[in-house]
């Protein structure tokens, strides 16, 4: 017995030797960034106008992103788990389709639906002078439409995960299906949707391609964070790399603060 | 009659055809062994499944009929249902998880709490009001369920397996608790697996095989005559009609001394387990058990057990160790003497 559980925890070599490359291939770019921040500058990079802007305006574009993923990504994930409507498996695939997709691909696609000569577009301005493209909501549109992914897949493994049981218990005591679903099903689930909310937010917070294809680069309307570091590196490198170290330094906290629970949901514990 | 169902309903590869009806304060018992289709059964009646073919109606209003497609959804049928696993949710305390379905039908939080409150109290689990779930036992969860289950005043009441998965101290209590809960407004409907159950607790007895009803009557109906087979395997048990002064109990010719019991004096059935009867080759001595003269009749040997069956003067199998059975030295006819303790002849009223 004794035996056979040391031979089990000792690892095969291989596996080691490659899972330890792993390690340092995630390491050493974030060590790297570290130790060539030019920290005696933070100050100046942070009290930088246009950095405080773009910083103000990634933080409310991927925190609003986050809000309308849940409230439009959360009954998507609750009919692809529990309802028996017809072609589930298509419309999963089509939904998520854009987590797979590359970003400018994503953009481009929106330019084609809502830009100024887009599908629906074009309708938009005709009525009612309505032009999404190059504005904050165009911001938002994109980093949705590439996030909200995330969540749905995440709450649907959690609604399909989490039993059933309980919902029949609150129907037998008279609960109407609305009722069941927000006091029983969303308290029950609500782990996973905190995580599939944190892996929206953070990839709404990292949205590049899609954004900078629909929404543009207009400093204080869609000009945000990972935009603001990609140009910095073309003139002063040294914001581009403090501005990284930021957005390392941010999602890091909230990975730190939400772990146990994040882990827990995605792990399948609870 | 209240609850009229006539369930038919295929459930993988089983073929549910029951048709049965409970009458109002009646308590009817779902009987069968595990997978029979019982719970399927009890899910119907709640609306949690629908029928294939055939009709559930209470007190003449259809709740599922598959000619004219009518169903009433769960929510909307004056029913509770105690589940085995008892389902509490798990993000509320007991109190919260008793007012839950006055919440539901629109009761406010402090009216449907003061109500909450005096159930458990009725159930005995006022002090339990605080808890979450998880803090509570098997028997205290069971007790919070079925507070839950009658908060909301429910006409018929399903309980699927309610003792199962208590301890024995618990289920004694859950079974008292059940015993005193008999209204005579309120119907309910037990699933069990367990013929003392079924036979001490139900006014009436659902025998159920292989998705089909095998027998439906009265425990003693049952117990006299078991018109199969089946329902003699499934009560598995010895019981018997006699007659109880005191705490002796007469069984035709026999007479045995029976522990302490709930039944008054008059008819009742005791109850005695195989296992609980010892065989001896002598006279065991010095002992104050019932001890009588009998003979075998039968033996039935498997691997891991040997059921023997005795003669007169009291028919009853009793089950033994195929070690201990040998050490008898005994075969179908021989004479041997039988006893049990007082304590496990268990007598409940006919």
């Amino acid at each position: 017995m004794t035996s056979r559980q040391r031979h089990e925890a000792r690892a095969p070599l291989v596996l080691s030797i490659f899972g330890t490359f792993a390690v340092i291939f995630f390491v050493l770019p974030l060590l790297a960034l570290a130790v060539r921040v030019p920290w005696s500058s933070l100050v100046d990079v942070l009290g930088n106008e246009a950095t405080t802007e773009a910083l103000v305006l990634s933080i409310m574009t991927s925190v609003i992103t986050t809000l309308i993923a849940v409230v439009f990504g959360v009954p998507l994930a609750w009919l692809l788990a529990r309802s028996s409507m017809p072609g589930r498996q298509t419309i999963r695939a089509i939904c998520t389709l854009s987590m797979v997709l590359p970003p400018v691909v994503a953009g481009v696609a929106l330019l084609a639906s809502l830009g100024r000569r887009g599908v629906v577009g074009q309708l938009l301005d005709d009525w009612i002078g309505l032009r999404l493209p190059f504005t904050m909501p165009a911001v938002v549109i994109a980093q949705l439409f590439v996030a909200m992914p995330f969540l749905v897949l995440t709450v649907e493994s959690g609604f399909a995960r989490s039993s059933t049981a309980v919902e029949e218990a609150a129907r037998t005591l008279g609960a109407s299906p609305w009722y069941v679903f927000s006091r029983v099903t969303v308290p029950a689930t609500r782990s996973a949707i905190l995580a599939g909310a944190v892996l929206t937010w953070a990839r709404a917070l990292g949205e590049f391609g899609a954004t900078i294809t629909f929404a543009g680069n207009f400093p204080g309307a869609t000009r945000t964070l990972p935009i603001a570091t990609y140009l910095a590196l073309e003139t002063n490198v040294d914001d581009a790399l403090l501005i990284s170290m930021l957005m390392v330094i941010l999602s890091l906290v909230i990975l730190v603060a939400l772990r146990g629970r994040w882990i827990g949901a995605i792990g399948g514990e609870r | 009659m209240t609850l009229v169902a006539d369930v038919r309903r295929r459930i993988g590869s089983l073929q549910l055809d029951a048709s049965f009806s409970v009458g109002r304060g009646e308590t009817v018992a779902i009987v069968g062994p595990n997978g029979a289709g019982k719970t399927s059964l009890l899910r119907t009646i709640a609306g949690l499944a629908a029928v294939d073919e055939g009709r559930i109606a209470w007190d003449g209003s259809v709740w599922d009929e598959s000619a004219s497609g009518a169903f009433v959804s769960p929510e909307q049928r004056p029913i509770a249902y105690v589940f085995q696993d008892h389902a509490l949710f798990h993000h509320l305390t007991a109190l919260d998880n008793v007012a839950f379905g006055l919440r539901a039908s629109g009761m406010g939080r402090r009216e449907a709490r003061t109500r909450a409150r005096a159930v458990l109290e009725v159930v005995g689990g006022l002090k339990l009001e605080r808890r979450m779930p998880s803090e509570l036992s098997g028997g205290e969860s069971q007790m919070v369920a079925i507070a839950r289950a009658l908060a909301t005043e429910p006409q018929l009441m399903l309980f699927d397996e309610p003792f199962a998965a208590l301890d024995t101290s618990a289920r004694a209590e859950a079974r008292r608790l059940f015993m005193s809960m008999a209204n005579p407004s309120m119907s309910r409907v037990l699933v069990t697996h367990d013929a003392v159950e079924a036979l001490t607790l139900a006014d009436r007895i659902v025998a159920i095989e292989g998705g089909s009803i095998v027998q439906i009557g009265t425990p003693s109906v049952l117990l006299a005559t078991p018109r199969s087979h089946f329902v003699a395997e499934i009560l598995g048990l010895n019981a018997l009609s006699g007659q109880l002064r005191g705490d002796q109990l007469s069984i035709g010719s026999m007479s045995l001394t029976v522990g302490a019991h709930e039944a008054l004096d008059g008819n009742v059935i005791a109850i005695i387990r195989p296992r609980s009867v010892s065989l001896h080759q002598t006279r065991p001595e010095g002992s104050p058990r019932n001890v009588w003269s009998t003979s075998v009749t039968a033996v039935d040997r498997t691997t891991d057990r040997v059921r023997v069956q005795l003669g007169a003067p009291l028919n009853i199998a009793v089950e033994v160790t195929p070690a201990g059975f040998d050490a008898l030295h005994t075969e179908v006819g021989a004479e041997l003497w039988a006893s049990v303790k007082a304590s496990e002849v268990a007598v409940h009223p006919a």
